[in-house]
């Protein structure tokens, strides 16, 4: 019994990790219709920049103590991200509007290759070290109950909290705000958007800025547990069932969605994997999120399709 | 509009046009040596496979500043892989037709992929430490050279030395050991071996596949939690390497009753780790980070004192780095030889490379005279034996370097030996291939 | 002025319903052929066999597949990999396992195998569109990735999982030296295209069609979106799938799992959307495009540092060609979001009035 609540308590804690990742995905997408593929690629971005200044700063200004390193990396990388979107609503975006979801998805795949390529030329492509004092060593509750206790994973927790409090704080500005309401208009459609004087170009500046900022964080806490490398971009693959499980166009939904994928992933991999060898669980995830999809083609909490004839 | 569709059309057409004009760059003159480098400095594996690749140039570097190859100077050209079998086929054929004489595809995949290729090409491939273990039987597999280790000879080692510390090899029985593998060629190279051995001492094996590139590996070690094995053996690669023992460290499995197989066992896999990583033990062939080492110390002085090091300093002299002098050190080795026989001075070509390679004679004093004193021990391949060598030691992590943990240990050749037959066997049916006579040995 | 219809009547329903009914494009398409059997193999060098052209034509019939399923019929589909894996490996099987079997008949094999695969993955399309839909089809790659690795039957209980193959041939002729391997997968193409040209435009490709644009209306006017929809998956995984194995047999030789990985459906999908979607030209600009320019790249690139005397690692090279092509990636789609394709076609209509501005 207390496995089984290991095991549940770290998916529910893997769900909450990939709906960090998963957030800017929905966040893009709620806001403009895009559909970020690129996502992955920000994030690992956003993590290189945070890694190599947090090793840089120390060099180029003297600063020893680690907190102010890690302050004023993270107050660059948050300027380089702002910096990234800018420039990709500028060169990119601008010049697309009002063209197909299609060719919008094949300009984010195209974004994704140069940023990969551009974020690996300025900062390097070997492993980089994350360190922001998250806690390294696991603890172990309920001791009385269960004999040894259940372990729990600190850097985990803390991770799940973040993602807590981001959530929340996004689904307040979305809501409650009215730039929020502006980036709901722009995704229902941009030319009316734009007729009614919402003005497009600074709107998508700014969700891919918040999207960035996003990314930023779930880079630092994923570089956090394994490292700044390229690898990291495979873990966008991991958050796309959550998003489509939880639906495209809803906060909440990808926190749901990032549990419940979460969670199936950890006890199908437990307990179904060693009948069939091991490693199902990435596949298992999809195929989860796809039997979800058969009952609810838009997701949990998506927008229902609405086809016009 | 027109003007940019005219400008786009231009485009395309000179793309097109020039990819197939461009002159391939100029072979290698007439009296150069050259050696090509498959290297990967992107991708997931780019942290292991950099420090490799520095190794493996700085000491082509160095042999040129030593004089060359019985004055024959050596020639490089290094090609980005990205530990992708396509793109590894690609630089193949790409450096094959510059007078390339022997490969070195450090992947698994691309040396699979190449073992069918080169044959025809008449170029040997050596796959030092990894490839194919049964390659090392030389009666089936005429061009590939493991020289010095294969996957095989250090999982029996492993456990060996797990024997070890348990006070004897039947000491084993009951235990549990589990393998945390990387779901690849690579990572199921390992299965064979543990599987004989757990079946001769009574031990368990379980089997935990990795998928690449081995960044989610929580619900392995909630497996190992459960199943609480008593040792813990990594067959992986990349980052893989780094989050095992994080992952180790999070669940709070001690690090000391893990082993690494020699590709796990390097600085990029713990140093970011420090003090959460002491205790891991790795493997090693042979060599483990050697910052001491004769040929450190003459690369320090003639190709980074020069200005001419292909990376860090100080990254010269650790485990990964050493690993790629060593291979190319195989290389020129088996070149010299060559000449030994074809002539001194001369440039040689794949067929007499292979020969060189098939009758490697590296005895300790010759080592020493290379710079690989302390380091290795001696070489000596022939028709039926690949390898030349079968030793390793362990090597663990102390929280900030590698120290020697144990003594030398050699392989068991009574239970690799027949596995090897068989597995050359099966290949040789399944291609149509014979076994080489005595007199094919002898050219 | 030449590529005029003057003096070219048709006297009966075929010949006027016949693929390229005016007579310049019949002879060109036939001059290409010929070009490309005959006039190619006296100017190319080993190298650009193996290298450029091989992969070339077997990526081009596996965008044509794609093409398919994408372009013509609306399905976004990531598992193309996964189709590509399935091929390869039961063609491997059903060649190792059965003694005997001609080389052809076991690539065809793989293909009806991948269309097996191809329908029960396709089965959400019936239920799930768009970005949802790309993103389930990824269970499929991702579960084929798995099953290769892990059902050592696939592998003939090969202990490492990697298979290989060889001694190709067919009745009698060897499949070994690059030319054989050329003039082997320009066969396959020009067959396979010439049936995908033909299922176009007949009443199942326009049922496609119809499906893409609007699927409602179209169930609405009596088209049964599951066939169509199942029949576009079959037809594009057939085609995948045969484009696999000769991948696999013919190119690689000896290959794991890792070589049809989601790595290899972008980069199908990127053909098929850089080339032209609904095009069957577009697939092979798009192939052309993906397979020509990384090796250009990579030789550009060092010989440009070198005239300015900057000395580039591989990896900055490696790093430099993604940057270029994610740029031209959305240069392509800023200029023309239609794909080389349509350039194609402006380019002829203009040729069509030639002198003639309009």
């Amino acid at each position: 019994m207390a496995f089984f609540l290991e095991t549940l308590f770290g998916g529910l804690m893997a769900g909450m990790l990939y709906s960090l990742v998963a957030l800017g995905f929905v966040l893009i997408y709620k806001a403009s219709g895009v559909f970020n593929f690129a996502q992955g690629a920000m994030v690992l971005v956003a993590a290189l920049c945070m890694a190599r200044m947090a090793e840089w700063i120390p060099l180029w200004t003297g600063i020893d103590n680690k907190v102010t390193a890690n302050i004023l990396a993270f107050a660059v990388s948050v300027a380089f991200m702002f910096l990234l979107a800018w420039v990709i609503e500028r060169l990119v975006l601008r010049h697309l509007v009002n063209q197909e979801g299609v060719t919008l998805l094949m300009a984010t795949l195209g974004i994704t290759y140069f940023i990969d390529g551009f974020g690996q030329t300025l900062f390097g492509s070997d492993i980089y070290k994350i360190d922001v004092g998250m806690p390294k060593d696991p603890i172990f509750v309920l001791d009385g109950l269960f004999e040894g206790g259940v372990l729990v994973n600190q850097e985990d927790v803390i991770a799940a909290v973040i993602a807590a409090v981001l959530v929340a704080c996004l689904s307040l500005f979305f809501q409650k705000t009215g730039t929020g309401r502006a980036l709901r208009a722009v995704a229902d459609d941009h030319q009316a958007a734009q007729s009614i004087g919402i003005p497009l170009n600074r709107i998508w500046v700014i969700v891919w800025c918040v999207a960035g900022i996003t990314a930023l964080v779930a880079g630092i806490i994923w570089g956090s547990k394994l490292g700044v490398q390229f690898s990291l971009t495979t873990v966008a693959l991991r958050a796309l069932p959550v998003i489509i499980l939880g639906g495209l166009t809803s906060v909440p939904g990808a926190i749901i969605g990032g549990l419940i994928i979460g969670v199936g992933e950890k006890l199908s991999e437990v307990y179904l994997g060693p009948l069939v060898g091991g490693g199902i669980e990435i596949w298992f995830a999809y195929v989860l999120a796809l039997v979800f999809l058969l009952f609810r083609p838009q997701g949990l909490f998506g927008e229902k399709i609405i086809d016009r004839v | 509009m027109k003007l940019r569709q005219l400008a786009l059309a231009t485009a395309v057409a000179a793309a097109g046009l020039s990819s197939a004009l461009v002159p391939t760059l100029a072979t290698a003159q007439a009296k150069e040596q050259f050696f090509p480098v498959l290297v990967y400095r992107t991708g997931a594996y780019a942290p292991n496979g950099i420090p490799f690749a520095n190794g493996y140039v700085d000491y082509l570097k160095l042999v040129n500043a030593r004089g060359g190859i019985n004055g024959v100077k050596l020639s490089f050209e290094e090609c980005e892989t990205g530990y992708a079998t396509d793109r590894g086929v690609e630089c193949y054929e790409r450096l094959k037709g510059k007078g390339a004489t022997v490969f070195q595809p450090l992947s698994t995949g691309i040396t699979f992929a190449l073992t069918e290729k080169a044959p025809n090409d008449k170029i040997p491939l050596i796959t030092a430490g990894y490839g194919r273990s049964e390659s090392q039987d030389g009666g089936v597999f005429k061009w590939n050279f493991p020289i010095a280790g294969t996957y095989w000879v250090a999982g029996d080692i492993i456990i060996q030395d797990i024997a070890k510390k348990n006070g004897g090899a039947d000491k084993l029985k009951g235990k549990h050991i589990a393998l945390v593998y990387h779901d690849s060629p690579f990572g199921k190279e390992a299965i064979p071996i543990l599987q004989e051995r757990a079946a001769m001492h009574g031990f368990k094996l379980s089997l935990l596949p990795v998928t690449h590139p081995g960044v989610e590996q929580k619900s392995t070690w909630l497996q190992i939690r459960r199943d609480r094995p008593d040792y813990v053996v990594n067959w992986g690669w990349g980052v893989m390497n780094s989050t095992l023992i994080k992952e180790a460290q999070a669940t709070g499995y001690p690090r000391d009753k893990i082993y690494g197989v020699w590709w796990a066992g390097a600085e990029p896999d713990v140093k970011d780790i420090g003090e959460g990583a002491k205790g891991y033990n790795a493997i090693t062939m042979q060599h483990g980070a050697e910052p001491n080492a004769d040929f450190v110390k003459e690369i320090m002085q003639k190709v980074h004192g020069k200005g001419q090091g292909t990376g860090p300093k100080d990254e010269v002299g650790q485990v990964l780095y050493v690993r790629g002098a060593m291979s190319a050190m195989f290389a020129v080795e088996g070149v010299r030889r060559a000449q030994e026989r074809f002539g001194k001075g001369k440039v040689m070509t794949g067929e007499q490379v292979r020969w060189g390679l098939e009758n490697l004679d590296l005895p300790q004093a010759k080592l020493d005279a290379l710079g690989f004193k302390g380091v290795m021990r001696p070489v000596s391949t022939s028709c039926q034996d690949h390898m030349g060598a079968n030793w390793g030691r362990i090597h663990t992590w102390n929280g900030s370097k590698w120290e020697f943990s144990s003594d030398w240990y050699q392989a068991d050749e009574m239970i690799i030996k027949p596995m090897v037959k068989n597995a050359a066997d099966k290949y040789a049916a399944e291609k149509k291939l014979s076994r080489r006579t005595p007199a094919d040995c002898q050219s | 002025m030449f590529y005029r219809e003057n003096g070219q009547f048709k006297t009966s329903y075929q010949a006027d319903q016949q693929i390229f009914p005016i007579a310049q494009d019949r002879w060109a398409i036939l001059a290409i052929i010929a070009f490309a059997a005959i006039g190619v193999p006296f100017l190319v060098d080993e190298y650009l066999f193996r290298a450029i052209l091989i992969p070339f034509l077997i990526l081009s019939l596996a965008a044509l597949g794609v093409n398919i399923l994408v372009g013509y019929c609306g399905q976004i589909s990531l598992g193309s990999g996964a189709f590509m894996a399935v091929g390869a490996y039961m063609a491997y099987n059903t060649y190792i396992r059965i003694d005997g079997m001609p080389l052809i008949l076991a690539l065809l094999s793989g293909g009806f195998f991948a269309t097996l695969v191809g329908i029960f993955f396709g089965i959400p399309s019936l239920r799930v569109k768009g970005l949802y839909l790309a993103v389930a089809t990824l269970a499929a790659q991702f579960f084929c990735d798995w099953a290769f690795l892990r059902i050592s039957w696939f592998t003939n209980n090969n202990a490492s999982g990697s298979v290989s193959v060889s001694n190709l041939n067919v009745l009698g002729w060897t499949i070994d030296t690059p030319l054989q391997k050329y003039w082997f997968c320009l066969g396959f193409l020009v067959v396979f295209g010439l049936l995908a040209k033909n299922l176009v435009r007949s009443a199942i490709g326009r049922e496609w069609m119809a499906i893409r644009d609007m699927d409602v209306a179209a169930a609405v006017i009596g088209i049964r979106p599951m066939y169509a929809k199942l029949s576009a998956f079959a037809v594009s995984s057939f085609i995948v799938g045969v484009a696999g194995a000769l991948w696999g047999f013919v190119h690689l030789g000896s290959w794991e799992p890792a070589a049809f990985s989601i790595d290899r459906s972008f980069q199908l999908l990127f053909m098929v959307i850089i080339g032209g979607m609904g095009s069957i030209m577009g697939s092979f600009f798009g192939a052309a495009f993906i397979v020509v320019l990384p090796i250009f790249l990579n030789q550009f690139l060092p010989a440009l540092g070198g005239m300015f005397g900057v000395e580039i690692s591989t990896a900055a090279v490696s790093h430099t060609e993604y940057m270029i092509f994610g740029a031209l990636i959305v240069w392509f789609l800023i200029v023309e979001p239609h794909g080389l394709a349509k350039l194609w076609s402006i380019g002829k209509q203009k040729l069509r009035l030639w002198p003639f501005p309009h």
